[in-house]
């Protein structure tokens, strides 16, 4: 055994001690400027003061998109979905490979991910009145070795604006009973 | 073996030694935890409301805001628990009961990675900003 390997791997194991050790963020349950906006990203209202419409429209739409419903509460107006599909991406798997090839470095690269979402809906009583519906995504990505590569919120516009563009034409498939 | 190595090697063996108490112990990891009256002060609110289902929408809501996914919500029990992953995974429950004729206690736990959070600050935080969306709750017209 090297003394560099030895060195290496007791830097490591310090990293990975201190890790668990590390404290919660301070900005962790703090509202910040970026809350309204998000908010604001993330919700809808529609015209309808029918909330169990709205979350049967968006059971439904969950559906359409491949997730499995995990949990729900009507009561609270409350679904959480999931799916599990490839992280895979031919470019990073390629590059992994050539690394490996060249240096002899481990070949890994993201293989499995798991999405979640979960859709709350409320009534809205200002204005002219409504049932918002606010949804949020996560996932977490796995490697081909098992291990955790990603922990995330997603907040990708365009995914919470097709999301919403799909939701609006579930809720009109709803009350048409199609 | 150069005195530099065994120096290196004990000192790696010594921080295994002491990073680890008490981990595997199922009965410690189980039963472990602050002190209760003060964990629970830090941790729980009361309100001037009775109404739990408002309650625990509002707490769906704030943390919603604060970049959670909502987990889990039961009505008859009074909880939600939601995860938030940034890379890192805090997860957390609240959970709502009545005190007395016309108030409710809300209370908040959360575990941040591998562990308890029992820092009072973060606590304040939430319940900062639970306590705004009560109030605009509250004040909504009805």
């Amino acid at each position: 055994m090297s003394k560099r390997y030895l060195l290496f791997s007791a830097v490591l194991f310090l990293s990975l001690m201190f890790q668990g050790c590390e404290s919660i963020p301070k900005d962790a349950l703090r509202m910040n400027e970026a809350t309204i906006e998000q908010r604001r990203l993330q919700t809808r209202v529609f015209d309808t003061s029918d909330e169990a419409q709205i979350l049967s429209a968006s059971a439904s739409l969950l559906q359409d998109l491949g997730f499995t419903l995990d949990k729900s509460e009507t009561k609270l107006g409350l679904i959480v979905a999931s799916k599990d599909r490839s992280a895979a991406n031919a470019g990073q798997v390629t590059g992994a490979v050539i690394l490996a090839a060249l240096f002899g470095t481990p070949c890994t690269y993201d293989e499995k991910q798991k999405i979640r979402a979960s859709v709350v809906t409320h009534p809205v009583y200002e204005g002219k009145g409504g049932t918002a519906v606010r949804v949020t995504f996560q996932r977490v990505v796995w490697d081909n070795y098992g291990r955790i590569t990603k922990l995330e919120r997603l907040n990708d516009t365009d995914l919470y604006v097709g999301f919403f563009d799909k939701l609006s034409k579930a809720v009109f498939l709803e009350a048409h009973e199609i | 073996m150069s005195k530099g190595m065994v120096l290196i090697g004990s000192t790696f063996v010594v921080l295994a030694f002491f990073s680890f108490p008490g981990c595997s112990n199922p009965k410690e990891a189980v039963l472990s935890g602050g002190d209760q009256v003060k964990l629970r002060s830090i941790q729980s609110r009361r309100f001037e409301t009775n109404d739990k289902n408002k309650t625990l929408r509002t707490a769906m809501a704030t943390l919603q805001d604060l970049g959670f996914v909502i987990d889990e919500a039961d009505e008859t029990l009074g909880t939600v628990s939601a995860t938030k992953l940034d890379r890192y995974a805090l997860r957390i429950t609240v959970a709502v009961r009545p005190y007395g004729e016309n108030q409710l206690v809300v209370r908040a736990n959360a575990q941040y990675n591998l562990k308890a959070v029992e820092d009072p600050e973060p606590y304040q935080q939430f319940f900062t900003a639970f306590e705004k969306a009560m109030f605009l709750t509250a004040h909504q017209v009805e």
